[in-house]
């Protein structure tokens, strides 16, 4: 190695001496591009080898209990089971590559053409019960950490407490009871009443898979109104739990960050303390705190599984949940591939917007 | 002498702590005139907290207690906060110690500097970058128009450090507290910054208060110097005569000092005795 091929820290400093972020953000992308498809590869061969460990025949699941030995091995034969694990996976890759995910038993559809039905139900349900999340967590966790050890603090504290130690399906069947069956507020399970279903399935281009926002730009708002209503549930419960993890995690960001000599200094210049407290203070604070809520939302996607069994939310929770019962595999593995990378996704995007909110991670 | 600039008696700084109150600052009174004054002690003689407590600084479970705090006329104690604000940053002003903490690390140089101009009344863009030039280049720094782009870890701290006081000056304020400003700087850059610092405290006739437990430095760079131990100004003394000290502590601290071409023997240790912190 000579001298030159050793990167002088003073030179790589000054060539990033006041700049913009985003040929950086270029250059990362590039960067994690190449780390994606390496951990895509690693979560396709654990699910692959997750379906060869469970306990469950998915042979049996096609012929049923009562087929013949000879039925049962050319059904094993066409399913290309017989062959080596190694083949098989290269197999499997090819197949996932291509776009082909398998049949499923269950629906009798390409698992592909049913994840792209029902991971926009999914997704909409996660993206506002985050946009919920942070809209509340945030304020909620400075109000806390401005506030510590007086009464807003302890009343957010249980608030989110609360939110954290009641079991998800109890407190979605307990707000289906109040507020669906008592008040009449709110629709009850579903994406949709059969009405508005109908009107759904005739009247509504599918553009982005989301019901809202399909039936908005469609001039649709008897269905945008019936769709709200129907996930203000949904939402409110997923976005509860949510509001309790990011409030936390901000009020002890706010705390060491309030503790820091920068927060005096804005104080000595004359700033005025709200000021102090969300741009100079939050402003920091959103450097952790941005790769919380991409998790926390990761988290939402995945865990959004019992939500979804309880409002009969046509999501891909409910789908892998009916799926496994069913022992039908390829549908199992295709969600749980979509749920990974959607993980993966989701640390790529973080690390994105880490470098816009951080100077001194680019 | 005329009505001086800064006017404290009997300032207090108490923490009440789980196990009773904590004083930090004892009942201390001295005057700053458009002068410079020293304040010199170790490490939790209760200096900073006496910048702090000017600036009403000191959050809870801080307390701070005087029978006179007025600057230029105006009362400081329980003074509201708004009033409070125009007080801090335009008219008395205060650099701290280590621009690797005390400058927001997410926010440009040009915006942090900015900012002090804009919560003084708002004066138009042009005028804010003009103002903002000519602070950096005041402290001589060489390049300003990328100064003002950069974000504080892209500076060196002698950089960092010229552009705290930049910030804190551009409002011109009449009183400016500089707690040990070069205290986290190598000694190389620590005397230019003193140098600049100096520059810009004559000639804009600032009254300055130089907090720092060098009491070489101190005795060098004002005209006056409080001795603090435990709280309490023990002694003060005009920054001349301090080879004259009279409190043991003083001269403890003078002793202390190795010389060039003094004696090879070992130095003597510092003698501390719970006295002085009552007296």
């Amino acid at each position: 190695m000579t001298p030159a091929d050793i990167e002088d820290p003073r030179g790589s400093g000054r060539a990033r001496f006041g700049s913009s972020g985003l040929p950086h953000v270029v250059k990362r992308v590039g960067g994690f591009a190449f780390s994606l498809v390496v951990t895509l590869f690693g979560l396709l061969l654990v699910t692959f080898l997750i379906a060869r460990v469970v306990p469950l025949d998915p042979v049996l699941a096609v012929v049923g209990d009562r087929a013949t030995q000879a039925q049962y091995e050319a059904a094993r034969e066409a399913m290309g089971l017989d062959r080596p694990l190694a083949v098989q996976f290269v197999d499997y890759v090819g197949d996932v590559v291509t776009g082909d995910l398998g049949h499923s038993n269950l629906t009798s559809r390409p698992v592909v053409e049913d994840i792209r039905r029902t991971f926009p139900a999914t997704l909409e349900l996660a993206t506002i019960a985050t946009i919920i999340g942070v809209m509340l967590g945030i304020p909620a966790g400075v109000i806390g950490a401005v506030n510590q050890g007086r009464w807003p603090d302890h009343v957010i504290r249980v608030v989110g407490l609360l939110g954290y130690s009641m079991p998800v399906f109890w407190l979605g069947l307990v707000a289906l009871l109040i507020f669906y069956g008592q008040l009449g507020w709110t629709a009850g399970p579903g994406r949709l009443d059969v009405t508005e279903q109908f009107i759904y399935e005739l009247e509504v281009t599918r553009v982005t898979g989301s019901v809202i926002i399909d039936s908005a730009l469609s001039d649709a708002w008897d269905v945008f109104r019936n769709a709200l209503a129907h996930v203000v549930l949904p939402a409110g419960v997923l976005g509860y739990f949510s509001m309790a993890y990011i409030s936390r995690m901000t009020r002890s960001f706010m705390l060491e960050q309030l503790g820091q000599e920068y927060v005096i200094a804005a104080r000595v210049k004359g700033v005025p303390e709200w000021r102090v407290v969300w741009v100079h203070a939050l402003g920091n604070a959103m450097v952790p705190l941005i790769t919380v809520i991409a998790l926390s939302y990761a988290g939402l996607l995945e865990g959004s599984v019992l939500t979804e069994t309880v409002f009969a939310w046509p999501g891909l929770g409910l789908y892998i949940t009916q799926a496994l019962f069913a022992a039908d595999f390829n549908a199992v593995l295709g969600g749980t591939l979509v749920i990974g990378a959607m993980f993966i996704v989701m640390n790529l995007l973080s690390d994105i917007l880490y470098t816009l909110v951080d100077p001194r991670a680019r | 002498m005329t009505e001086p600039l800064l006017s404290v008696r009997d300032l207090s700084v108490t923490f009440d702590t789980r196990r009773g109150p904590f004083h930090a600052v004892r009942a201390i009174s001295f005057d700053v005139g458009r002068e410079r004054v020293g304040i010199v002690g170790e490490s939790g003689s209760g200096k900073s907290m006496t910048g702090r407590a000017i600036l009403s600084l000191i959050r809870p479970p801080g307390r701070v207690e005087a029978s006179r705090l007025t600057f230029d006329g105006t009362d400081l104690r329980n003074l509201p906060e708004r009033q409070m604000r125009r007080v801090r940053g335009r008219r008395i002003s205060m650099v701290m110690q280590d621009p690797r903490y005390s400058l927001n690390p997410v926010m440009t140089v040009g915006r942090q500097i900015a900012e002090a101009l804009r919560v003084h009344g708002r004066p138009p863009r042009d005028e804010i970058r003009r103002r903002s030039l000519d602070m950096l280049t005041e402290v001589q720094i060489r390049d300003p128009e990328r100064v003002l782009a950069a974000y504080p870890h892209e500076l060196s701290g002698g950089m960092g450090q010229r552009v705290m006081i930049a910030m804190m000056t551009v409002t011109e304020p009449e009183l400016l507290i500089a707690d040990e400003p070069t205290s986290a700087l190598d000694v190389t850059v620590q005397l230019e910054v003193l140098r600049i610092l100096d520059d810009l405290v004559r000639r804009r006739g600032m009254g300055l208060i130089f907090i720092s437990h060098d009491l070489r430095l101190v005795s060098t760079f004002c005209d006056r110097v409080l001795v603090m131990y435990r709280g309490r100004i023990v002694e003060e003394i005009e920054a001349q005569q301090l080879a004259e000290a009279q409190h043991p502590y003083t001269q403890g601290l003078l002793n202390c000092l190795p010389r060039i071409g003094g004696g090879q023997g070992d130095l003597p240790t510092l003698q501390r005795q719970d006295a002085w912190s009552h007296a």
